[in-house]
């Protein structure tokens, strides 16, 4: 019983004191705002074939750092983090397989 | 018996500071989990409606061409008036988290201020887009644009009355700290509205038809 006592009242104080300090987020705010700046000088500036690639691999980066800093699913329970991607990764499948089809079956 | 006490003691001084309510089987907020869960289900829903824009953003019949409509220097900074108001958010959660109710009132009212900069920006865009000849019913572009932009729109006009709603309950509340979850819960929310418009801006906005 005891065990059990100190092991939620440990969870739950790691809970109130995960997270970074407010320096930390600003380099992270400082970090997706540069990012976010590469991500429109792609409409100025020719990228060739790295256009693509560049534009979904920052867009990748930028909505992992959010979901992992921000959303702090970095620190947290992975239970949350089972509870988001499942749903995140059903979204992405369905969809992929969806457009595909049609894309298929226009051919 | 002792271990019971103890076990309860525990548990009434984290709701006196945390407000994370019951001992549950996980461990963990029963709230918060359900707010994860309704988060990936949003997933879905946001998953949809970017597949159909995607799917139809080509068929602009006599109506207008995505890119000779968008406004991408306009869009690019009410994207980063969005993604900022990701950075105050954060600071609202780690302001709550140490008792600071002013600081907290505070980091909320700015992030309700930017998200309606973003919102009042996109009520500018759709009304630039209709009067250049796009209406909801012009095209299958027209239509699925607007569904999959005005549902984000919705998200974050319904995170800006969270926001200004959580700003007048920590005001009455007589115990600093004690909304610190609720805090947490709606920057949750927050959050994710921003992450789907990093994909919004991205997918539909940069990426040529």
């Amino acid at each position: 019983m005891n065990a059990t006592a100190t092991e939620n009242t440990h969870v739950e104080d790691h809970h109130e004191e995960h997270g970074m300090s407010t320096a930390g987020y600003i380099k992270i705010a400082i970090l997706l705002a540069v990012l976010t700046a590469i991500e429109v000088a792609t409409y100025y500036v020719d990228f060739g074939a790295l256009f693509l690639p560049t534009l979904l691999v920052l867009m990748a980066v930028k909505f992992f750092i959010v979901v992992s800093y921000f959303m702090h699913l970095k620190f947290d329970s992975k239970l949350f983090s089972f509870s988001f991607y499942a749903g995140l990764v059903l979204a992405v499948t369905v969809y992929v397989v969806m457009l595909s089809s049609f894309k298929f079956f226009a051919a | 018996m002792a271990d019971v006490a103890v076990h309860h003691t525990d548990h009434a001084d984290h709701d006196d500071h945390g407000g994370h309510g019951h001992a549950t089987s996980t461990g963990l907020s029963n709230n918060k989990l359900a707010m994860w869960l309704f988060l990936g289900s949003e997933c879905l829903l946001f998953g949809g409606l970017i597949s159909t824009y995607m799917l139809y953003r080509g068929r602009v019949g006599d109506g207008p061409r995505p890119h000779s409509i968008y406004d991408i220097p306009f869009t690019s900074v009410s994207s980063f008036v969005l993604l900022m108001s990701s950075l105050t958010m954060v600071l609202a959660v780690s302001a709550a988290q140490k008792r600071d109710d002013r600081g907290t009132t505070l980091w909320l009212t700015v992030t309700g201020l930017l998200g309606a900069t973003f919102v009042g920006g996109q009520v500018y865009e759709f009304t630039a887009m209709y009067n250049e000849g796009l209406g909801f019913t012009t095209s299958l572009f027209g239509s699925s644009f607007y569904t999959l932009t005005g549902f984000h729109g919705v998200h974050v006009t319904v995170g800006i009355i969270m926001l200004l709603a959580l700003v007048g309950i920590i005001k009455r509340s007589k115990v600093p700290g004690d909304k610190a979850e609720v805090v947490e819960l709606v920057g949750l929310y927050w959050h994710f509205v921003d992450v789907v418009w990093i994909i919004i801006f991205t997918l539909v906005y940069l990426i040529p038809t």
